[in-house]
């Protein structure tokens, strides 16, 4: 170690254990370098620090009072006790007393056994609550189909508010009232949907409870796999080969589509199908789309579509400016799309006798596949979606091992994704696809030798790039969280934007970070995530959306051309102006 | 004995207090046509041999609170004054402000020109309303006679003063929560650091101090025979504004030297309690302060001698409650006050503040037994030790003070022997 960096670093004890960590580390973070997990719930790794919940609150020698081993910097000789009489008194106690304002039923909560406050409780050896219950019930509000909320199991930790503000920009959640009248609510206590929320889930990601969490699907979609009336299809977007392993002790990032696949069919679906290939379908229609507005002098720049927390976004933030969201549909609604119709007529079916299911990173395309222009004929195209979260439940539901299982391919013929539908998953992910495809048709079938565009990828919050294209410079940015598309809306509203091709991403990361992944979701693991995402689009043999054949086959037997009378019947969608800011239904 | 001195309140009474000219006639402003001709660190060195303690309450060393904020680096510094006075029985600063606002006006001046302020912002508290023209009106007399604004005193010291009020929440007289209030935020606390003289007010280094810690400088500053540093005790040096209220017979707002007795001020001062009844307990500093019985009447009026005593100046608030209210209506008052002002953001205070009330209450109807008993000593512990700010640090001192001063209450039975 240099002598300049020798200067930063501070000296401590803890539990009489010498540590040496760098100057401005927590209390909290140099415990965990000695293997001490300091217990802590309001504490995020990717928040800022609220230190509220007062449960690390840790002795430091020379302190009249215990510190918050989250808040408080280390200093040069420190000496922190995390297991005297007076913590364990204290750490217990405010323990309890959270108990008593919470709601017990642990048994019946959708976060059982995956629960910060129960793994405490199991910690702490708490048998006999020490404080009366002041739960004072409410029914959970459930009154969307993306999110619940239960108040009574709510902690006040306030990781909820700090990721609706500070990560999304929105504010939905705030406190209300003071002292033991101290609630999360919404403005005016009004239903999430009825405020500037967008469904996102980012709450229900970093909520240490079940105070709020995903509408549960599963029971619906168990019921469709248990009629034998139905003819069950499920799709799996590209991010969730990514994160499923999580829950089944995987390391983060892990790829697991073959389990994954397995376990789908294990479950009972008659067919198991690849989100990946709406994603190439995606490409087809949006990067044509793009080629007519430049072409034709169409509204730009064009801002992707695929992300339904953002669509959400913009129709409630920025009705004025939803000219510049593309129309074509999602991956998961093409998908759906295509499956009710082209499969369904392929496999002779009637389409009200099948059921799909989507499998998403993301408690938004709940909504979106409730919109009333997400379907036909009085069905709609997306039946059930199931985040991340829930199908680990099913998984678990059928006691399936899941790392004991053998791999299985996707089945034919939506089943096959490329290495550009793999990367939607990732921000960055849907532009660098884009770009692989509008280059080729711009050439006119020759093909670029550059596949890989480095300057979209990565965790920055905005990226931007100038892309050399035949005869034109393609002004490109890429955006995830909403606090940062704003940045770019504000731009596009002004009209001073540079660009004409913007990908924005609701979620940090990209769908890896969605809201609907698991709960174990930190920006560390989302970097895992990505990496994993990149290198499966490396190891596929086929890396653009156009090449792929069953796409191919699908335009030829189909829908004929890119943006044809077909594609746009079922492929492309409209979008609301949403009044704000409190009558969305209207 | 029981002799008030008036050196903070020297000007009550003494001047017009809407007219500036009125005030300078008296002397008004020399303080600070001196202190511009000094250099700030000494005046913070005047204000540290004074050994003045922040009247608020906290007790934090003033001059060592000016000397870091004037090493603290930063272009727009803020200085603020807390006259939100909200804890109960304390209504010495309303005093202050009104009987003497000017003089207010220039410590603040003077503050800003010791820390290197471009701004101050007056905190008060939405229940003193009716003093807002009265401030209002000195400001801007103070700025049109050119001590407030640009290159004041032709100094190249430019510094203006606002005027602020909550919507009257107990907890906004916490520094931090004060700030988040002024910025427009809801009025609660937040963690530290980072430290409010580093990033405070809208991000900028902030000096908070207290109305009567403020109002003491100007008079230091022109006190040529030293009269404040005679008086008081080595320790506690000077006078200090108490204010006394409860059941006597002259309740207010009196200066006292350091020293005197409480049997002094509560009797020759405050004229006893009516009818001659026995004192059940004082609260010494408000609300959050402690408590003791009748014993400590002939304990003298210093920071040492009351904490050696089991309360605290805190305020300077005395509350004197006879014998016709039990020690249980006491703290179920105190605590309900608690349980109204907590913010809720940390669970010890919120939950805790809850959960006393309900116990109190219990034991007040004598259903409580010993577990109960334990449950409140577990929160007169949890609280003080881990809450985020001085609110749920504070609030179980009365109970805490009450445990040890009358065991009794809390003895519910032979079942405390098993």
């Amino acid at each position: 170690m240099s002598k300049e960096e020798k200067k930063d670093m501070v000296n401590l004890t803890i539990n009489n254990i010498p540590v040496s960590v760098p100057k401005g580390t927590k209390i909290l973070q140099a415990a965990a370098k000695i293997g001490i997990n300091i217990p802590h719930l309001c504490f995020h790794p990717d928040q800022r620090i609220k230190a509220h919940c007062r449960i690390c609150s840790v002795e430091v020698t020379g302190k009249r009072r215990l510190l918050a081993a989250c808040s408080t910097e280390v200093w040069e000789g420190m000496e922190v006790h995390t297991d005297t009489p007076i913590v364990r008194d204290t750490q217990i106690g405010i323990l309890q007393l959270m108990l008593a304002d919470h709601d017990r039923d642990c048994l019946t909560c959708p976060r059982n056994h995956n629960c910060d406050l129960q793994e405490l409780c199991s910690r702490f050896n708490i048998q006999v609550p020490d404080f009366p219950s002041v739960v004072e019930h409410h029914d959970p509000i459930s009154t969307n189909p993306s999110i619940v909320r239960n108040p009574d199991k709510c902690i006040k930790c306030g990781r909820c508010i700090r990721q609706c503000k500070d990560v999304q920009g929105i504010e939905a959640l705030t406190y209300a009232s003071r002292s033991a009248d101290i609630r999360v609510t919404t403005a005016f206590d009004k239903p999430m949907e009825k405020t500037d929320c967008v469904l996102c889930g980012q709450c229900t990601l970093v909520c240490p409870t079940g105070a709020l969490v995903e509408k549960d699907d599963t029971d619906r979609v168990l019921d469709a796999l248990q009629d034998p009336s139905k003819h069950t299809i499920v799709q799996i977007a590209p991010s969730v080969r990514v994160t499923l392993g999580d829950a089944f002790s995987y390391k983060p990032g892990e790829i697991v589509t073959g389990q994954m696949v397995t376990a789908l069919k294990l479950l009972g679906f008659d067919k198991v199908f690849d989100t990946n290939f709406g994603a190439d379908l995606t490409i087809m229609e949006e990067g044509h789309e793009l080629l007519d507005r430049i072409q034709n002098g169409g509204t730009l720049p064009m801002i992707t579509s695929c992300s339904p927390g953002w669509v959400n976004f913009m129709e409630k933030h920025f009705p004025r400016c939803i000219d510049h969201l593309s129309s074509a549909k999602s991956p998961m609604s093409m998908f759906g799309a295509v499956a009710k119709t082209y499969y369904a007529e392929h496999e002779k079916l009637d389409p009200k006798d099948i059921f799909t299911v989507a499998i998403m990173p993301c408690t938004a395309k709940k909504f979106e596949a409730a919109r009333p222009e997400m379907g036909r004929d009085g069905y709609q195209d997306v039946d059930a979606v199931l985040t991340t979260r829930e199908i680990i439940k099913l998984i678990k539901y059928v006691g399936i091992s899941f790392d004991k299982l053998n791999e299985t391919e996707f089945d034919s013929p939506l089943g096959t994704g490329s290495g550009a539908g793999a990367i939607f998953g990732a921000t960055g992910g849907v532009m660098e696809a884009a770009l692989r495809t509008v280059y080729d048709k711009l050439t006119g079938g020759e093909t670029m030798d550059k596949l890989e565009f480095h300057d979209v990828r990565g965790f920055d919050g905005i990226k931007s790039a100038d892309v050399e294209l035949p005869g034109r410079t393609v002004h490109v940015a890429v955006a995830h969280t909403l606090k940062n598309a704003r940045k770019i809306m504000e731009e596009v509203q002004n009209g001073t934007s540079p660009y004409d091709l913007i990908e924005i991403m609701a979620c940090p990361g990209g769908c890896i970070g969605g809201g609907g992944q698991p709960v174990s979701t930190t920006n560390a693991v989302r970097q895992e995530r990505m990496k994993a995402l990149y290198e499966l689009d490396r190891k596929l043999p086929i890396r653009k959306s156009h090449e792929n054949p069953d796409i191919q086959t699908l335009y030829k037997e189909y829908l004929g051309e890119p943006l044809s009378k077909k594609a746009h019947e079922l492929l492309h969608t409209t979008y609301h102006k949403v009044k704000k800011p409190f009558d969305y239904d209207k | 004995m029981g002799t008030e001195l008036h050196f903070i309140s020297a000007n009550f009474g003494k001047y017009d207090t809407s007219s500036i000219g009125s005030y300078m006639s008296i002397g008004g402003f020399e303080a600070l046509r001196k202190a511009v001709t000094m250099d700030g660190e000494d005046i913070a060195k005047i204000v540290a041999a004074a050994k003045i303690k922040g009247r608020g309450g906290a007790g934090y060393d003033m001059g060592r609170k000016w000397t870091q904020a004037r090493a603290v680096k930063g272009e727009h510094k803020v200085v603020i004054c807390n006259a939100d006075e909200g804890e109960p029985c304390t209504f010495k600063d309303r005093e202050l402000i009104k009987q003497d606002p000017f003089n207010l006006i220039e410590a603040l001046i003077i503050a800003g020109w010791v820390v290197g302020a471009t701004d101050a912002y007056i905190y008060m508290r939405a229940e003193y309303a009716c003093l807002r023209q009265l401030l209002l009106n000195a400001i801007r007399q103070a700025k049109s006679y050119g001590f407030l604004g640009k290159n004041i005193l032709g100094k190249g010291f430019d510094f203006d003063i606002h005027l602020y009020s909550g919507a009257g929440a107990y907890v906004c007289g916490e520094g931090t929560a004060l700030i988040r209030s002024i910025e427009g935020k809801a009025g609660r606390p937040r963690m530290k650091p980072p430290f409010i003289k580093v990033s405070g007010l809208f991000a900028r280094p902030t000096c908070v101090n207290n109305v009567e810690s403020l109002s003491i400088v100007p008079h230091l500053l022109l006190d040529q025979e030293g009269v404040y540093m005679h008086a008081g005790t080595p320790d506690s040096i000077g006078t200090k504004m108490v204010s006394v209220a409860g059941n006597v017979r002259n309740p207010g707002v009196f200066e006292i030297p350091f020293g005197t007795t409480v049997r002094d001020i509560v009797y020759n001062l405050a004229g006893g309690v009516p009818e001659d009844r026995q004192i059940r307990l004082i609260q010494f500093g408000g609300a959050s302060g402690y408590i003791a019985d009748a014993s400590i009447l002939d304990v003298p009026y210093t920071y040492d001698d009351l904490e050696k005593a089991g309360v605290n100046v805190g305020t300077g608030a005395l509350l004197v409650i006879d014998e016709r209210t039990s020690v249980l209506d006491f703290l179920t008052i105190t605590q309900d006050f608690f349980s109204d002002e907590s913010c809720g953001q940390c669970t010890p205070c919120r939950e805790g503040n809850r959960h006393m009330r309900m116990l109190i209450e219990k034991l007040r109807r004598g259903e409580a037994d010993t577990s109960d008993i334990e449950k409140m000593k577990k929160i007169t512990r949890i609280m003080p030790m881990s809450s985020l700010c001085g609110l749920g640090e504070g609030a179980q001192h009365a109970m805490i003070a009450a445990m040890r001063v009358f065991p009794e209450v809390f003895d519910v039975g032979g079942a405390a022997n098993e």
